[in-house]
């Protein structure tokens, strides 16, 4: 006994952190973890808490109805208003005091159309070098419904003023 | 900065996500483990010819395994969140678990088996030294100063059941790295059950490799060299090498006659991408190569001199093939799509976090602890040291 004193010292080191490891566990895993499933569930309160930040095109729709017209007979009439213009809740909450900035069609048009392999076939692209040059892709296209011919002259805001 | 692709590439996949950082990971866990198993040869099986290099294999099986989470560290960012990966585990992630086969190595296995081992040195040198040093051993000792016969046959034996618990985790700690690879089900370059096992000698032949270069590096330095010690290593490394490079060979066997669907894509990747890093370095230099050097030494009969610098060379090769191997499949293994129509290309960077300067910090870092804990915990009995 006397001869393995050394292992007892040792025993009592490891006793030692693994208690010290209990110690700290339970002073840092948050007292909710667990009660749902592995994470910690006031998170889900935190989360609640967080600003709304998408409005649903439902809301978009109930003050712009003719946008939303034009935008239903053609092309676009699937894709949302904020897939697009970003998301807008602020601005549905209080329309007179925050204005949303007009999208870029230059930069906000390719992100879908630009021609790449991985899409399907059936979705409609185009190598915008080749298809517009320069040009922006509203000089000819409506943006709330593109296909040439669906909606009467490009209602281009540039052109408007 | 604009990324070459050949064909098609999903999005997320033209940008590398495992870094160089993740090439040396497997590789320095593989250094540890090998080491480890080394060291355990004399022990278990009571080889007496590589009894010199046991303490050194010890050392350097610690000071990498020290270093070994950096690299996972650095690539993950965050290193504060590791933590949590004991506090609250998932069992369900083979990453999250490893946490616990390393702590498990280090506490259980490494430092135990140090500690018993080198307890009666402690002893010794907190009785012969004064001020700072003799308290750091005296705690180093947990304040024991019992090194009686009995005291030390406990630790003899002790020791034994420690290691003979450590060969199957020494196996565990690295098939667990190959695992994490050959699970990937997405991915049919690392996607196989030999992914653990080839890990595993290829660890064990990187481990060897290294401590015969230490032992012969610090030979000419700090202790007497024994030739015999060297010829038995080598030989180890010869026949660890020649089971590791068979099991490559059947994986490769393997896919070639099974030639599934990604084997025409993964093929063409050998063939012009990998060409360099895969066949020409990890095959030619880094297997065939050493493996050749060390069978002339094995049948011919060369001269002490000829003979140790033969074992210089293949050992050196021998890690740089090994490397290597673990560059191709952390690497290979994202160049080519899952779609199999295209290739990318990795772009290492320099002095970024993940970059180059990082990587050869974390190599070196090692053989820097390693320097530490020979100073603090020597490796050679007085009769192996130098005469001052
Ligand atoms: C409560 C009614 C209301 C709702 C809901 C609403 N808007 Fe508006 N929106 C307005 C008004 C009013 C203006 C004009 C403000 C101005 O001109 O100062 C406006 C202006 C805009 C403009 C800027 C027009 C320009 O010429 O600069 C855009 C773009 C816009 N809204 C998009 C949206 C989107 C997208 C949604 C849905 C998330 C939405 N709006 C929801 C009332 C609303
Ligand atoms: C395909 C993308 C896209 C979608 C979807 C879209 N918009 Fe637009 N919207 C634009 C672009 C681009 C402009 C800027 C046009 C310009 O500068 O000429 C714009 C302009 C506007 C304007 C400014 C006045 C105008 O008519 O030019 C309003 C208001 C507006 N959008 C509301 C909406 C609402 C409401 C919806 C959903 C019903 C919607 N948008 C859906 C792209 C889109
Ligand atoms: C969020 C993705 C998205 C953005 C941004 C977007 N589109 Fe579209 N676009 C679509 C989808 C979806 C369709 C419908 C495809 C279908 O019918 O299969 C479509 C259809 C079209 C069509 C009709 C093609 C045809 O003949 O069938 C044109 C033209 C078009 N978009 C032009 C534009 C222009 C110009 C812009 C920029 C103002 C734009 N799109 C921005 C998703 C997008
Ligand atoms: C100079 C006028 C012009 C400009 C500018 C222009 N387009 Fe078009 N686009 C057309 C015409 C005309 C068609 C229909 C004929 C066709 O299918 O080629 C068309 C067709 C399309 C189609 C449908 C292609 C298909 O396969 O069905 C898409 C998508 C499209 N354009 C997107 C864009 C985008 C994005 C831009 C901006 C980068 C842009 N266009 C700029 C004139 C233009």
């Amino acid at each position: 006994m006397k001869d393995s004193e050394h292992l007892i010292r040792l025993a009592a080191v490891f006793a030692g952190g693994l208690l010290f490891f209990v110690v700290i566990r339970s002073f840092f895993v948050p007292s909710s973890f667990g009660l749902y499933g592995h994470y910690r569930a006031d998170a889900i309160k935190d989360v609640a808490a967080l600003q709304v930040v998408h409005a649903g095109h439902e809301a978009c729709e109930g003050c712009h109805s003719d946008v939303a017209d034009l935008k239903n007979k053609g092309k676009h009439a699937h894709v949302n208003c904020e897939a697009c213009h970003g998301p807008q809740g602020q601005h549905a909450n209080d329309p007179m005091s925050v204005k949303p900035p007009l999208p870029d069609p230059a930069k906000l048009c390719v992100t879908c159309h630009e021609a790449n392999a991985a899409k399907p076939r059936s979705f409609p692209q185009i190598v915008a070098k080749d298809h517009a040059g320069d040009v922006a892709c509203n000089t000819c296209h409506v943006p709330h419904n593109p296909r040439i011919g669906d909606a009467p002259a490009p209602a281009h805001s540039e052109v408007k003023k | 900065m604009q990324i070459p692709v050949d064909g098609f590439m999903y999005p997320n996949e033209i940008e590398l996500q495992w870094s160089v950082l993740i090439v040396l990971y497997p590789f320095l866990t593989g250094l540890v483990a090998g080491a480890f198993i080394l060291a355990s040869l004399e022990r278990v099986f009571r080889v007496e010819e590589v009894k010199p290099t046991y303490r050194l294999a010890l050392l350097t099986a610690l000071a990498f395994l020290l270093v070994a989470p950096l690299p996972l560290q650095l690539h993950l960012g965050h290193p504060e969140r590791s933590f949590e990966m004991y506090l609250t585990p998932h069992r369900s992630s083979a990453m999250a678990m490893f946490g616990f086969v390393y702590l498990w190595y280090l506490m259980a296995v490494l430092l135990l088996e140090i500690w018993l081992d080198y307890r009666k040195d402690i002893v010794v040198m907190a009785r012969a030294n004064s001020g700072w040093k003799k308290r750091l051993y005296r705690v180093l000792a947990l304040g024991s100063d019992n090194i009686s016969e009995a005291a030390l046959a406990v630790d003899n034996h002790a020791g034994w059941i420690v290691t003979v618990v450590g060969i199957p985790s020494a196996f565990l700690l690295h098939g667990y790295v190959g695992f994490i690879f050959g699970s990937v089900k997405a991915n049919p370059w690392w996607s196989t059950p030999l992914m653990p096992v080839v890990f595993l000698f290829s660890a064990i032949v990187s481990g060897i490799a290294a401590v015969m270069l230490l032992y012969m590096f610090t030979g000419s330095r700090r202790h007497r060299l024994d030739t015999r010690c060297v010829d038995t290593i080598a030989r180890y490394l010869f026949y660890a090498f020649i089971i590791d490079f068979s099991l490559e060979m059947l994986d490769l066997i393997h896919r070639i006659y099974e030639a599934d669907e990604s084997f025409r894509s993964l093929d063409f990747m050998v063939h012009s991408r990998l060409y360099t890093s895969h066949v020409v370095i990890q095959i030619l230099c880094g297997t065939v190569l050493p493996i050749g050097l060390l069978a002339l030494t094995q049948v011919l009969h060369l001269s002490e001199k000829v003979r140790l610098r033969t074992y210089a060379v293949a050992g050196v090769l021998t890690l740089i093939g090994i490397f290597a191997m673990r560059w191709n499949v952390v690497i290979g293994g994202q160049l080519f799509s899952k779609s199999f129509l295209g290739y990318t290309t990795y772009k290492m960077g320099f002095a970024t976090r993940e970059g180059l300067l990082t990587a050869i910090v974390l190599v070196l870092m090692p053989l820097g602890i390693l320097w530490g804990l020979i100073k603090l915990l020597p490796p050679w009995s007085d009769d192996e040291s130098l005469p001052v």
